[in-house]
């Protein structure tokens, strides 16, 4: 069974998640007896990186259209090149968009939101979520699969192996992107991405207002964490949409998830039950978020927080 | 401009979610159904081109007879008719062939679709029917206008957003942003009232075959009890995330 997958990168730099989805793609490969084969588009990034998630292979390939992320062309670049019964696509905004169309190029079947490493490879059966996290639903594929990994579900294991990079051309010109890029705008350099983020800070109207964020950021940046608020929050306007976590926002599966003034609706924890970790600190000792989260305080966020950023200060070294 | 949007009835987000005895399927008991929420900002987004560019809004809904009443709610907002692909919504290759029929065979400009369902979150639906059709495909859509026969979007990429163009026709995936969440439309007796006299067409489905089956659903594990803390004992927690739960 030969395991392909599509080892995503950013300004030439794997990302997270397709180192990730490398080190699932090697999961597979161990127990089905065979190797992977990654796939990069104009990465300067040493392959190195990828031997050591698990890839024997990595193709190289190197095309101005695919500078620019079009869901034909990526689907076209990627179906020329995976000849194998298993495609691993990590589930980021453009993974999960070409993922289908590559689907179709293939001939594969499509499971997407995949959790877990499958359970027996002829049929492939594999757990993905479902509604919202509320429930996991198995399936059993026959003949090829293309799959999409949720960021932060498996896990970047480091398994290196010996590997070799080749060069490899597509048939893509400009007239396979069907849609032109004319702008974009990235959050500001140094920011972390909330769906790739290991921790994340959360907080809810229980901030009284945006003016009290300040210490969110605060905590968040000590720890190295993402920020992200509950709906309410990006709905009045005193946080961005794009922060919002939740079954209408995005779904997250950080190590640590930290929720300050939150009471977990729920639709808030559709969106973060995959998290490993959670942490609730709220006033209302009968907040529900309290039922689904492994460590808690009742307090007020304005007492609480400071102290625990001057502790994780203490934890960090940090004067 | 013709446009068709595609809406999923899915489980109210406030439903708790149940499977049969047999773990095979959803158990629909006592359940409320909604127009899925990331459809819903689509729908409303059509309806605002409606109005400004006298577009037409068509709603396809792959279902038996029990999902008229989600389909009424979105004429009721303001699409102009509906088309019920007459079937149960059992895959998504299944759901997007015979949405990429009826798009094809209307000849609608624009195709919109949610991001993905709150329930099956499958999430495949859009581009499945973007590499059908052949068309260009822009997902998760937080900003569109149409000039001509060309669609102005901004789409979330990871980290930040992008402008794009896409020559129509196109298959666009909207979500959360797509419109102003305080100016989503709830229908009003009016609109309710005129909804009543709006055509459904019911349409036979197209058949298709698929190999993946579905060998059952489970809940995921519970957590456990949760372990407070004092709150005048705050290092105690941040000793607890270090030296036991390893995450900080």
């Amino acid at each position: 069974m030969a395991i392909f997958v599509y080892a995503e990168s950013h300004d030439g730099k794997y990302k997270k998640a397709g180192l990730e989805a490398v080190a699932y793609a090697k999961a597979i490969a161990d127990v089905a007896g065979d190797t992977v084969t990654a796939i990069a588009f104009n990465v300067t990034d040493s392959s190195e990186e990828l031997y050591k998630y698990g890839a024997t292979k990595v193709l190289k390939v190197e095309n101005s259209t695919l500078k620019n992320f079009d869901a034909n062309a990526y689907a076209k670049a990627v179906a020329e090149l995976a000849a194998g019964e298993v495609v691993v696509v990590p589930s980021t905004n453009d993974g999960a968009s070409f993922a289908p169309l590559l689907a179709l190029k293939l001939g594969a079947s499509l499971v997407t939101n995949v959790e877990k490493a499958p359970t027996t490879f002829a049929p492939f059966t594999v757990a993905r979520k479902a509604f919202s996290g509320k429930g996991i639903e198995t399936v059993a594929v026959t003949g090829k699969a293309v799959i999409t990994l949720l960021q932060n579900s498996f896990g970047a294991k480091e398994n290196a192996v010996a590997g070799s990079e080749e060069s490899v051309s597509v048939s893509i010109s400009d007239a396979d992107a069907k849609v032109k890029v004319t702008g974009v705008e990235v959050a500001q350099t140094g920011a972390i991405d909330l769906k790739e983020a290991e921790i994340v800070v959360s907080a809810g109207r229980g901030l009284k207002g945006p003016e009290n964020w300040g210490m969110i950021e605060e905590l968040a940046q000590l720890l190295g964490a993402a920020t992200a608020s509950s709906k309410p929050v990006a709905d009045i306007g005193w946080r961005p949409h794009a922060e919002h976590v939740g079954q209408t926002g995005k779904a997250i599966a950080p190590n640590l998830y930290i929720a300050i003034g939150i009471s977990g609706a729920i639709q808030h924890l559709a969106g973060v039950n995959g998290s490993k970790t959670i942490v609730v600190i709220n006033n209302d000792a009968e907040a529900p978020f309290f039922k689904a989260a492994d460590y808690g305080i009742v307090g007020d966020a304005f007492e609480v927080v400071p102290k625990l950023i001057e502790e994780v200060k203490k934890l960090k070294g940090v004067a | 401009m013709k446009i068709l949007v595609c809406i999923s009835s899915v489980p109210d987000t406030t439903a708790k979610i149940n499977f049969t005895g047999d773990g095979k399927s959803f158990d629909k008991n006592g359940v409320q159904f909604v127009i899925n929420p990331h459809d819903e900002f689509s729908l409303n987004k059509a309806v605002e081109l409606q109005e400004k560019a006298g577009a037409t809004v068509t709603i396809l809904t792959v279902g038996d007879a029990s999902v008229d009443a989600v389909m009424r709610k979105a004429l009721a907002i303001g699409a102009n008719d509906g088309i019920r692909i007459d079937a149960d919504a059992r895959d998504d290759f299944f759901v997007a062939t015979q949405i990429a029929k009826a798009a094809k065979e209307g000849g609608y400009d624009i195709v919109l679709t949610g991001k993905e369902s709150i329930d099956y979150n499958g999430g495949a639906v859009p581009g499945l029917v973007a590499g059908l059709l052949d068309y260009g495909f822009v997902n998760g859509c937080i900003g569109l206008e149409v000039e001509g026969s060309t669609a102005k979007a901004v789409r979330e990429i990871d980290g930040g957003k992008e402008n794009v163009e896409v020559a129509l026709p196109a298959v666009i995936a909207g979500q959360k942003g797509l419109v102003d969440e305080a100016a989503l439309r709830i229908p009003n007796m009016r609109g309710i009232m005129q909804a009543r006299s709006k055509q459904i067409t019911v349409v036979a489905p197209e058949a298709t075959s698929t190999s993946v089956e579905v060998v059952g659903y489970e809940k995921p594990a519970s957590r456990g009890n949760v372990t407070l803390v004092d709150k005048d004992n705050v290092a105690e927690l941040v000793r607890l995330l270090h030296e036991e739960a390893k995450a900080i």
